[in-house]
This record gives C-alpha cells, sequence and structure tokens, in this order.
C-alpha cells in the first residue's frame, strides 16, 4: 500500500510539474473554456446550455488522448518501464496509476469549470449532480482505458499522435461538443456514435441536464463503461515492458476491439 | 558448487533467427565481483538481461540466488540489485522522491544516507533532468544498493564519471563485496575490470571464450611482454640487431619496442648492446600484457585459443 500511495503521489504531482502535462490536464482545457464561454457564447447563446458538460468532455478528451498515451511510450523507449520491472513495480500500477491521477486532475477542472460557469457566463448548472458527476467518471474511464490502450500499443511517439488526433479531431467536430450532434446529417450522426465524447454528450444531455438525449442516455452510460472495461483489459494484456526485441502480445489490431460497444451501439441506438 | 549464487547453464538466447547467446554456462561464487566482458553484440547485456528476469531465456537455465528469474520474478525483485545503463528514471521524479519509490516497492525505509555517501545530499530536491550524467548514475546505483540486495548488477557503472567519484565507487563495491554481495560487472573499461573482478569471463559472438581471473587470463595469451627503449645516440633505431626471445619488433616516436617471450636474456642483450655501441640508455620500460591487451587478442582472432 505504501508503495502505491508513494507511485501515486509522484504520478499526481507529476501532472502538474511536467510541463507538456501541465498544459494538457489544467492549460488547455481551462484556456479553452474561458475562450468559449467569453466568445463562442456571443456567436452562438445556445452554446450556453452545454458549456459545462461540453467544456468537461473537451477537457476529458484533452487531459487523456493528448496527454496519456505519449508519456507511457516514451517511458517505454527510455527504459523505465525495464527499470520499474526489476525493481518490482507490477504492470498493473503502471498503467493504472497514471489513468486514476488523470482522472483526479480532471475532477479538479471540472470543479473549476462548473463552479465558475454560472457564475462568468450565466451557464446552466445540471439539475441533477449525481448523473452529472456519474456520466463525468464513466466517460474519464472510457476516454482514459482508451488513451491508456493507444500508449500500450503505439510503437512510437509519432503514431501515438495519430491514433489519438483519430479520436480527438472527429470528436471536437462531430462529438456534440460544438454543435448539437441533432444538427448533423443522419449518416453523420450516426458515424459519431462511434465517438466517445456523443455518447458523452447524450448522456450529459439526458440524465444530468434535463435536456433531450439523442437516444438511451442509460444505453451511452453503458457503452462508455464497456469500452473502457475492454479498453484497460486489453491494455492489460498488451502491455509490453520493452520496446526492443519483444513480441507484442496480441496484433494491435485487437485494440479496435474497445470500439465494439460503439459499434454495436450504432445499431441498438 | 555449495556457494555458487548464481548458475547459468547452456543459457541459450535467440531473437528470430539471431543466436544471441549459444550455450553459455558459468558459475559465480557469493562475495565475488565477477567481471563480464565482449565487445558490443557479444551477448553480455542478453545474459545480464536474462538474470535480471527482463528476458526469457530460449535454453539452458540462469538461476541468481536459486532462484528461476522467469519463474519467480517476485522473489527475485527483492534479491538482486540493477543498476541498469539507460536511465531507467522518469525525467520529472526527484532524488528523494526516486529514493521513497524504490524503496516502498522493495518493502525497505528510504535509505538517505546512501544519497548523501554518494554525493547527492545537495540534489534531493533536484529532477533526474537536472542532474548531470555522473549524478544520475549515482542515483542509479543507490537505488540498486538500497534495499540490500544479494546480487548486485551493474552495467558500465563509472561511464561518464569523474576520477574521484569513480574512486568512491570502487570503494563502495569493495565494501558491498566484504559484506558478501556478490557483483555482476558489465564493463568495456578494463581497467576497471582488471582492478575490481575475482574473476572475468569475456564473450565473442554468444559464446563464452574464457573465464579465470584476470592473471589467468592474461597469462594465456601469446604472453609477449613490451620492451621500449630509447637511447641518447638512437643506436638501436635500424640496427637490424636481433635479440633473444624477440618475436615482434616496432618503433614509435622515439622508442624502439621489443615483444619478448622471455624478457630476462632480452633486456640483458638489449643493455649490452647499448654499451658496446657507447650509448646511453633513457628510458626502457617493461610493459607485461594488460587484459586490455589479451581482450583485444582475444576479440581479433575471433576468439580462437
Amino acid at each position: 500500500m505504501t508503495a502505491f500511495l508513494n507511485h501515486f503521489a509522484f504520478e499526481f504531482r507529476t501532472g502538474i510539474r511536467d510541463k507538456q502535462l501541465l498544459l494538457m490536464n489544467y492549460l488547455l482545457p481551462l484556456g479553452f473554456y474561458f475562450m468559449m464561454g467569453f466568445v463562442m457564447v456571443d456567436i452562438n447563446p445556445t452554446f450556453l446550455e452545454t458549456l459545462i458538460p461540453a467544456m468537461a468532455v473537451f477537457a476529458i478528451l484533452s487531459a487523456t488522448l493528448l496527454g496519456l498515451p505519449d508519456p507511457l511510450v516514451k517511458a517505454r523507449e527510455d527504459g523505465i518501464f525495464r527499470s520499474y520491472k526489476v525493481n518490482g513495480v507490477p504492470s498493473g500500477s503502471i498503467l493504472a496509476i497514471p489513468a486514476i491521477t488523470t482522472m483526479l486532475h480532471l475532477v479538479l477542472v471540472a470543479i473549476i469549470i462548473s463552479a465558475s460557469a454560472p457564475l462568468l457566463f450565466n451557464a446552466p448548472v445540471p439539475t441533477n449532480w449525481m448523473y452529472y458527476a456519474l456520466t463525468f467518471v464513466i466517460m474519464a474511464f472510457a476516454s482514459t482505458g482508451i488513451s491508456v490502450l493507444i500508449g500500450v500499443i503505439s510503437s512510437s511517439t509519432r503514431i501515438t499522435i495519430l491514433w489519438s488526433q483519430l479520436f480527438y479531431i472527429p470528436s471536437m467536430l462531430l462529438g456534440g461538443l460544438m454543435l448539437p450532434t441533432s444538427l448533423l446529417p443522419e449518416a453523420a450522426e450516426k458515424v459519431s456514435q462511434i465517438l466517445p465524447s456523443t455518447h458523452a454528450m447524450n448522456a450529459f444531455n439526458g440524465l444530468a441536464m434535463g435536456g433531450e438525449a439523442l437516444f438511451d442516455p442509460w444505453g451511452s452510460i453503458l457503452v462508455l463503461f464497456l469500452s473502457g472495461v475492454i479498453a484497460f483489459g486489453l491494455a492489460i494484456f498488451m502491455f509490453n515492458w520493452d520496446s526492443h526485441n519483444t513480441n507484442q502480445r496480441g496484433h494491435p489490431i485487437l485494440a479496435a476491439l474497445a470500439l465494439l460497444p460503439f459499434v454495436v451501439g450504432i445499431f441498438i441506438f | 558448487m555449495e556457494d555458487a549464487v548464481i548458475e547459468v547453464n547452456d543459457f541459450r538466447k535467440t531473437y528470430g533467427d539471431f543466436v544471441a547467446v549459444d550455450g553459455i554456462s558459468f558459475e559465480v561464487q557469493k562475495g565475488e565481483i565477477f567481471g563480464l566482458l565482449g565487445p558490443n553484440g557479444a551477448g553480455k547485456t542478453s545474459t545480464l538481461e536474462s538474470l535480471e528476469g527482463l528476458r526469457a531465456p530460449n535454453g539452458g537455465s540462469v538461476r541468481v540466488a536459486g532462484i528461476d528469474p522467469t519463474r519467480e520474478p517476485r522473489k527475485l525483485h527483492n534479491v538482486i540489485g540493477v543498476q541498469l545503463q539507460s536511465s531507467g528514471l522518469p525525467e520529472s521524479i526527484t532524488v528523494d522522491e526516486a529514493m521513497r519509490f524504490f524503496c516502498a516497492y522493495h518493502g525497505v525505509e528510504p535509505q538517505y544516507d546512501l544519497l548523501d555517501r554518494l554525493g547527492l545530499a545537495e540534489k534531493r530536491k533536484a529532477q533526474y533532468h537536472q542532474l548531470s550524467t555522473g549524478q544520475q548514475r549515482r542515483l542509479s546505483l543507490s537505488l540498486a544498493i538500497a534495499h540490500d540486495p544479494a546480487v548486485l548488477f551493474l552495467d558500465e557503472p563509472t561511464a561518464g564519471l569523474d576520477v574521484g567519484t569513480r574512486v568512491e565507487l570502487h570503494d563502495l563495491m569493495r565494501e558491498l563485496q566484504s559484506a558478501g554481495t556478490t557483483i555482476i560487472l558489465a564493463t568495456h573499461d578494463m581497467a576497471e575490470a582488471e582492478e575490481m573482478a575475482g574473476r572475468i569471463a569475456i564473450l565473442l559472438g554468444g559464446k563464452l571464450v574464457t573465464t579465470g581471473s584476470p592473471m589467468e587470463i592474461t597469462a594465456t595469451g601469446a604472453g609477449l611482454t613490451k620492451v621500449s627503449v630509447r637511447t641518447q645516440k638512437g643506436s638501436l633505431f635500424g640496427s637490424g640487431i636481433t635479440f633473444p626471445a624477440v618475436k615482434k619488433q616496432s618503433t614509435k616516436d622515439e622508442y624502439e619496442i621489443y615483444f619478448s617471450t622471455d624478457i630476462g636474456p632480452t633486456v640483458s642483450a638489449i643493455i649490452a648492446q647499448v654499451q658496446s655501441n657507447q650509448d646511453t640508455l633513457i628510458d626502457l620500460r617493461v610493459e607485461r600484457p594488460s587484459l586490455e591487451d589479451r581482450f583485444l587478442e582475444i576479440t581479433t582472432m575471433g576468439g580462437a585459443q
């Protein structure tokens, strides 16, 4: 337990101490939130209705997809995992602790956003705080799982960026953050259901914000949860201590299984 | 043997079709400093990594303190200490945090006195990337020995260290040895291996070409002793005179250099010749073959004995 707490404390401090992680965990999400609050609301007043959940999802995407995979790949390439292995650090801790500390940073960011948005921008607060928290945690869990999996299967930091952007950019454009998914053409609306952010915004709208969900919000919660479980399971299975002269357990294409709940969701919802 | 802490039997390691280590066997006794030498690609790293539990052998067996590193990794962690050649630490971790972190995983109290001993007292709040190469290696070493391991693996421990730190580290190694720690020293520094190791194994092309004490290994070579002579008038230069037991001859700067199988007759004959030439000796040096000479002899001959 002492080892876990020491590891946890170090990783949490790293999330603030490391410039890149500070940027992804705090500066980018909060900077974007203030910009959207001051600028976007003037351009599109309806955006205010979803400012809090949209910025919470944006924070999750930035901290996880942009912040988590790269340090994992770099640590493997630099031999840090080898050092951990000979000193008895379990692979589960290597994957779980950065994921948990990232979620903790995200909670802090979400509190800042949720507390300041009504005061600064007169943004509506969630009507059901419990479901807001639940949706937030489930989305953070799913996105963290996918990000850790990207870090595990990527052979280099360059590949990591490609995989991360594959989720990040479509999530920003089609995931219901900037404009409601209901405004998308029907085909795009269906395709957008492959993205965690679409499900998160659907659940936020239907369960927490008192709005209308495009499809069953509990279905979205289930899809996100299952995806997170599969992603973490695959990450643990495919984890590699070393980047040299080792065989990857399972082909990287296996990682696509983490998207299976989203694909199934397209046909169900 | 009864006290063998490390047992390597017919160990083989392959990567695809490439054979990195081809059936080597050796033992290391408790409290011994054992040097593992070889040029790049000789199989040193694969051997070390298999002993450290980082890789599984493809054939044969390895045991460390009676533990199979592949099957019992949890037991192994507390028995071995490893100073890896690569950094092995996150850039933003501080010296103190690293000590707490690794000691916690070994279930021991942080050994801050080791940081003081290795000259890191002033750097305890510094992050890893802020340390010099020498400081990083000293930190890595202090982390490797903080849990008092029975077997210590050192990979190029003094690379990039200044003379003072190197001496301090050698003293520490001797201290650990006298306390019963077995040390496996992988190094390219022949002088260090010759000074520190009680026994040495030289690997070449994945095979163990020789093993023994530094004295034994140097004695089994061609055994040519180098005699370098410089005289006032340079009367030996180009004289064409042959001396007893001399197998090779060359010149460098103002020195005439003879390689002799028996230095007694050679030196006597050289002195007599200089006197008969009415010349005066300025310098005469006799150098026994070093481990480095023997290592080069072995590696350039491809391991032929």
